[in-house]
């Protein structure tokens, strides 16, 4: 299909779309950069008459945010190593190892998707209090340790490669780990790399498992860090939006950046069912 | 003689005590190679299926047990059989969550099916500035829920909002949007497409690609208008999408929560509890666990029910969702 020179009609259905999709953000950073003063005006504007920084001054002295933003970092970087590794073990193993008890494994772990994570805070709360858990930043990433869409997607790449390389691999005389972790992990990097932006989306933007599992502000994760500032300075927009543009940066500049990994990453998960 | 015709008895036998010794050697091996197997599989996959069946399948039998108890999780629960269930049935504020979680889903998910649909297709084009409305109607998809609670806080804040403002700049009367509890839903609905817009938007633009051209084509060479060729070659390629996409995005909308809980706590007047958060309320402010359990048993075996049922549906139907 050749570029139309012609005025496209689906211009009138996105460009409206679009901006309304933008324009919060873009409102958000704005008030970040604007004085209170500025947002009670009536009548009220959209641009700030001068920039202001005041805000993030304003929040960083108020609220442990850089200790917030640290302890999220280190959960989806836990979250992150640990899904890599325990999913690629787990891929590798349902699709190319013989073992007994394969199938009920692979079958049971694919069941577990139907189980939604909301139903289960009630005792994994109890469990996380029973191991100790509670109010450190194992509760934030104990659950994201793994996942068993994780698991599938390895085990569905792992099964497109060819199997003579890792054959030849084993001529050579490689153990099996070392089939995987020198032959196989290699051509596996795009998966790799799927996984890793499913589990960073996921571990950073939770909410549900540092809410009830953490109440010590030293083990907040960025995202509860937020919802509390929100409780305590809800009439300082100019400070609470600065505290949203801290949390939400990260993740919409890494999505700037490799915008085509995060999309490829979601219509995966859409191959989840 | 060994290999002659006649052979002695005396050396047959020491053959055949060679040959069984051999077989016994060679089953122990087998026994002992296939051990070797399973000790590498089960090392390779135990961890993942461990912890995944640690986190999932154990507290989801736990959840049970709990919820036939009464339990404020400190004092030793006391087992109540199916009471917790009774009362539940019977419970305004339970019915009232119902109501609101179904109708939630009933209003969104149509929506997002057919706004996904239509602008993948919109956005399957080769139009000037694509690459920007594409990043235009991805980008929330990254903003947590948490911030786009408090984003939609100040958007939707009936003083000093982006709302307000548009509507007074339009001079259109002014709103209490999520403050006012027959809009809560409505405006809670609208927040929630704008962060999940952008998943069935991706899912169909991948389907898109697998409609066949040749099929568009010879469509087209037989008179077929646009819409008669998205209606009969388009559709029908994205059926099996739309089913998944469907019983995606009411597993997900029936469990709702985060956003309620960023933006209006269930209020006001309670006009926009939701069930997972009647769950939350239930057990960790008011510590009836047990009670708590028995709703969210419930909502499991819901969505299951309502999971299957599509899916056996679209089966029969073969055309899916449509």
């Amino acid at each position: 299909m050749r570029r139309s020179p012609r005025f496209s009609r689906w211009h009138l259905l996105l460009a409206p779309m679009a901006l309304l999709f933008l324009l919060p953000l873009a409102q958000m950073v704005l008030t970040s950069f604007t004085a209170n003063g500025d947002i009670n005006r009536f009548p009220p504007r959209f641009f700030p008459s001068a920039l202001h920084i005041g805000g993030y001054f304003r929040l960083f002295r108020d609220a442990p945010v850089a200790r917030w933003m640290l302890n999220s970092a280190i959960v989806s970087g836990v979250a992150i190593l640990s899904h890599l590794v325990l999913c690629s073990l787990g891929g590798y193993a349902y699709a190319r190892l013989s073992f007994r008890g394969r199938t009920v494994g692979f079958v049971t772990l694919l069941a577990t998707i139907m189980i939604p994570t909301q139903m289960l805070m009630i005792p994994t709360y109890f469990m996380f209090s029973k191991l100790g858990l509670i109010n450190t930043l194992g509760a934030a990433f104990v659950p994201f340790l793994t996942s068993a869409f994780g698991v599938f997607l390895m085990r569905q790449f792992f099964l497109s490669l060819p199997r003579e390389l890792e054959e030849a691999g084993r001529i050579d005389g490689l153990s099996t780990l070392g089939v995987l972790v020198r032959i196989v992990l290699p051509l596996a990097r795009p998966a790799l790399a799927t996984l890793a932006v499913f589990t960073l989306l996921n571990s950073w933007n939770d909410l549900l498992w540092p809410l009830i599992a953490i109440n010590n502000p030293k083990s907040f994760t960025i995202q509860l860090g937020l919802l509390n500032f929100q409780g305590a300075h809800h009439v300082d927009w100019q400070e609470l939006m600065a505290c949203n543009v801290v949390a939400t940066a990260p993740l919409v500049l890494a999505f700037l950046f490799a915008q085509r990994q995060f999309v490829q990453t979601m219509s995966f998960s859409g191959l989840k069912g | 003689m060994r290999n002659g015709i006649l052979i002695s008895d005396h050396q047959r036998a020491r053959g055949r005590a060679a040959g069984r010794r051999q077989a016994l050697d060679h089953s122990r091996a087998r026994r002992r190679r296939r051990w070797a197997a399973d000790l590498t599989g089960w090392s390779f996959a135990g961890p993942a299926t461990g912890v995944v069946i640690g986190l999932t399948l154990f507290p989801a039998g736990w959840a049970f047990l709990i919820s036939r108890e009464h339990w404020n999780g400190i004092a030793a629960p006391r087992q109540i059989g199916w009471d917790n269930y009774r009362t539940m049935v019977q419970d305004p504020d339970f019915r009232s969550a119902v109501d609101h979680t179904v109708l939630f889903t009933l209003l969104y998910v149509p929506v997002v099916l057919v706004l996904g649909m239509l602008i993948a297709t919109a956005l399957n084009r080769r139009i000037r500035f694509i690459a920007f409305y594409r990043t235009a109607l991805f980008v929330p998809m990254v903003v947590s829920a948490a911030a786009t609670g408090v984003l939609a806080n100040f958007v939707f804040d009936p003083q000093f909002g982006l709302a307000d403002n548009v509507l007074r700049a339009l001079h259109l009367p002014r709103q209490g949007f999520l403050a006012d509890p027959h809009q809560v839903m409505w405006v809670i609905a609208l927040i929630y497409l704008w962060s999940d817009l952008a998943f069935s938007v991706i899912v169909y633009l991948a389907a898109l690609q697998d409609v066949p051209k040749d099929v568009l084509e010879a469509a087209r060479m037989d008179g077929a208008t646009r819409w008669q060729q998205f209606r009969h070659v388009v559709i029908p390629t994205l059926a099996p999408v739309t089913v998944f996409v469907g019983v995606w995005e009411t597993i997900s909308v029936l469990q709702i929560f985060e956003l309620v809980l960023t933006t209006t706590h269930g209020g006001p007047l309670g006009a926009s509890q939701t069930v997972v958060y009647f769950i939350y309320n239930q057990a960790f402010r008011l510590s009836r666990y047990g009670y708590g359990s028995a709703a969210a048993y419930t909502l499991f075996a819901a969505t299951l029910i309502i999971t299957l049922g599509m899916l056996a549906y679209s089966k029969r139907g073969k055309v899916g969702a449509f």
